[in-house]
């Protein structure tokens, strides 16, 4: 059976660290960097980007648009 | 511009699922982090693409936290004095009445200094959509109490939490502006998960729809956090928000047609 | 095409002109000296001939935000109203003239402060010329004396409004609007069916958005800004300046009135020169921008000056500036919705002479 897998490519610049794509994530893919953006902000990234699926539900709730998404079957 | 990526042999163009449009300008959003204006703008620019109305849109932006509203979305924009955006969409509809005109405004500018405007703009049935964005406080001036604060929450100007007895209750504009003829479509939404976001985006767009019917005002209201007036993390806020404000504000059709083609909204008594 | 002579109430001229200027929108609320404004638009119903929009606004702080609209979009549209009614739209008109749009305002002044009455005055003269609302900027300010001038001053005023991009302020008084004379209207011009370059049309890919707006958070912006407006401010001083003179040419004692005052002035001018005294007078239609140099250089002539105005006294200011203590001046006027007589002006002006 084919797998749906993702790839989100997050622009950590702008992203704001408001930690909301890491509660909407269902498959535990983003967590917070313990360092920090040129602006200070703790950025998100995929910590786990086997887990992925493409749904996209962190691009849709991000509100700075940070977050592209990538979705194919394998 | 430094990336953190996924799985980079997914990276093709032809699979791209997601990505920020277009219509959004390149300028970084000034709102506080976890902010749903950046949402809610993001919905609206991905709308304003998908049904291809740049060249109608004429937006009408308001005086508070989303002033700058004009530098976000890349479309004709006019800056409305505080609270007076639905006078401003009821001339340039009339005189313009092929445009896409919409208002965005804050509870603030909507329901305490431009409640008549709003009440009477939705009276009149104007063919405009006003999107709300109702977060319980100011947020531009630093966080005093809105008319739609809760009983016992806290802002700058209700440091013991809001008194009903002092300052009456919030006001439920939404279901009041539900009650009036002129209006088509009534809705409450929110940003705060990814499914609330999508349902916000399937709302906005039935709303520019129906303004193409002519049927009357379509009203959009969004329950939205403000993580700096509250006090609390974004996280903390959405939950807050999903605990105290929906119980307050639910979410819902307070008014709408049957269908997108729909001759007769269902609960008005409009005699069309 | 002939121009048309009818017989109108000051009110229903500018009602009639604006159909006739091809106005796109008139957005007003009732009050008193000047509902027939709307009442007129609404009976002649331009809407089904021209497409003008006419609306009745919940309040006058909703009117004018319309006009904000409107203008916005590059239209031609305007709003009446009186005294109390325009205290309510100076936030919309500084906002207006902040964004550098065009439109229309009329002033049928009445008695104030506050409700006041509904008898003519001329009380709102700092109002319109020297602020009103908040921030630098000036209205061009147009000041009818007859029923023709009312329905003339439509037209200019939207000329003017588009050249300079600036609201234009028709300061007009409940006598000449209620007052009916001998009007010949221009015949009806089509409505533009372009707008200016700067208008919200819909963004298309050929250009930038564009973005009306009064804000700016940079000062140093602003100040760049608002010297704009200054410069366009004196470009207007010196190309916009009316007025006309009666019997100035030798003229020993000056009077300087405008609208109603005028009109009275007029008549004292000739009771005084059937006693031999060599009067004056000075009728300002501009009042921004002021016709200073036009007083100055009679003033200097002159052996006194009397500003005569339905109000305690607030033109006479800019007479005082102009005239900058070369001449004596004085204020003559009535308040409170009274209106001078023609021979009160001149026991006036003797008493000045004489010395009283």
């Amino acid at each position: 059976m084919a797998k749906i897998k993702g790839s989100i490519v997050i622009n950590i610049d702008r992203c704001k660290g408001c930690e909301i794509c890491t509660v909407s994530c269902p498959t535990g893919t983003i967590e917070m960097a313990k360092e920090v953006n040129h602006k200070g902000y703790f950025y998100a990234y995929p910590a786990h980007p086997e887990l992925c699926t493409g749904c996209a539900n962190c691009a849709v709730v991000c509100p700075d648009g940070v977050i592209t998404v990538y979705k194919t079957k394998i | 511009m430094a990336e953190a990526t996924g799985i980079k042999d997914y990276i093709k163009p032809e699979n791209l699922v997601y990505k920020r449009t277009g219509i959004m300008t390149e300028n970084v959003l000034h709102y506080c982090p976890g902010c749903g204006h950046g949402t809610v703008h993001r919905i609206l620019a991905e709308i304003i693409e998908e049904e291809g109305l740049q060249s109608e849109a004429i937006g009408i932006s308001p005086v508070g936290c989303s002033v700058f509203l004009y530098n976000y979305l890349d479309i004709d924009w006019q800056e409305a004095a505080h609270g007076r955006a639905p006078a401003l969409a009821t001339a340039v509809k009339r005189l313009c009445p092929d445009k896409f005109v919409f208002t965005y405004q804050g509870d603030g500018d909507l329901a305490a200094i431009g409640t008549s405007e709003t009440i009477h703009s939705c009276n009149r049935g104007e063919n405009i959509l006003i999107i709300f964005i109702n977060n319980g406080i100011y947020g531009m001036t630093g966080g005093q109490m809105a008319p739609t604060t809760l009983p016992g929450m806290k802002s700058s100007t209700s440091p013991l939490g809001r008194d009903t007895r002092l300052m009456g209750y919030p006001l439920k504009i939404t279901d009041i502006v539900a009650t009036l003829p002129g209006t088509y479509y009534v809705t409450r939404q929110s940003v705060h998960t990814p499914a609330n976001a999508r349902k916000t985006k399937r709302a906005i767009k039935k709303a520019v729809q129906y303004q193409k019917l002519n049927k009357g005002t379509c009203f959009v209201e969004i329950v939205s956090n403000c993580p700096s007036g509250w006090r609390m993390t974004p996280v903390e806020a959405n939950k807050w928000l999903e605990e105290n404000m929906l119980p307050y504000y639910p979410l819902g059709d307070l008014k709408a047609p049957v269908d997108v083609n729909a001759q007769k909204p269902v609960k008005s008594d409009n005699n069309d | 095409m002939e121009k048309e002579l009818r017989l109108m109430k000051g009110n229903e001229a500018v009602a009639e002109a604006a159909i006739r200027a091809g106005a796109d929108g008139y957005f007003g609320y009732p009050i008193t000296p000047q509902s027939e404004i709307m009442e007129y638009l609404m009976e002649a119903n331009p809407q089904a001939k021209t497409g003008m929009v006419v609306l009745q606004a919940e309040s006058e702080v909703a009117a004018i935000n319309m006009v904000y609209g409107g203008a916005a979009c590059g239209k031609k549209v305007m709003t009446t109203s009186s005294s109390p009614g325009i205290s309510l739209k100076q936030e919309g008109i500084t906002y207006i003239a902040g964004a550098e749009l065009p439109c229309l305002i009329v002033n049928v002044v009445r008695g104030g402060p506050g409700l006041g009455t509904i008898q003519p005055a001329q009380s709102d003269y700092f109002q319109a010329v020297k602020g009103g609302g908040h921030g630098d900027y000036h209205l061009i300010v147009l000041a009818p004396a007859s029923v023709q001038e009312m329905a003339d001053f439509v037209g200019l005023g939207f000329d003017l409004a588009f050249r300079y991009r600036n609201p234009v302020m028709i300061l007009s008084d409940g006598a000449i609007g209620q007052m009916m004379e001998k009007v010949w209207l221009s015949p009806p011009v089509e409505r533009s069916k372009t707008v200016p370059e700067w208008a919200t049309t819909g963004k298309p890919p050929s250009r930038q958005r564009n973005i009306i707006t009064s804000l700016d958070l940079d000062p140093a912006a602003q100040e760049r800004f608002n010297q704009k407006l200054i410069d366009k401010y004196n470009e207007i001083r010196e190309k916009e300046v009316r007025y006309e003179e009666f019997q100035c040419g030798d003229a020993q004692y000056l009077l300087v009135a405008y609208g109603t005052s005028a009109r009275i002035c007029q008549k004292s001018v000739q009771l005084a020169r059937k006693e031999g005294l060599k009067v004056g007078l000075l009728r300002p239609i501009t009042l921004f921008p002021f016709p200073s140099k036009q007083i100055s250089g009679l003033a200097v002539k002159a052996d006194l000056v009397i500003s005569v105005e339905m109000s305690a006294g607030q033109m006479v200011e800019d007479v005082l500036l102009a005239v900058n203590g070369k001449t004596p001046v004085y204020h003559f006027g009535r308040m409170g919705g009274m209106v001078p007589t023609p021979e009160e002006v001149v026991e006036f002006l003797k008493s000045k002479i004489t010395g009283d």
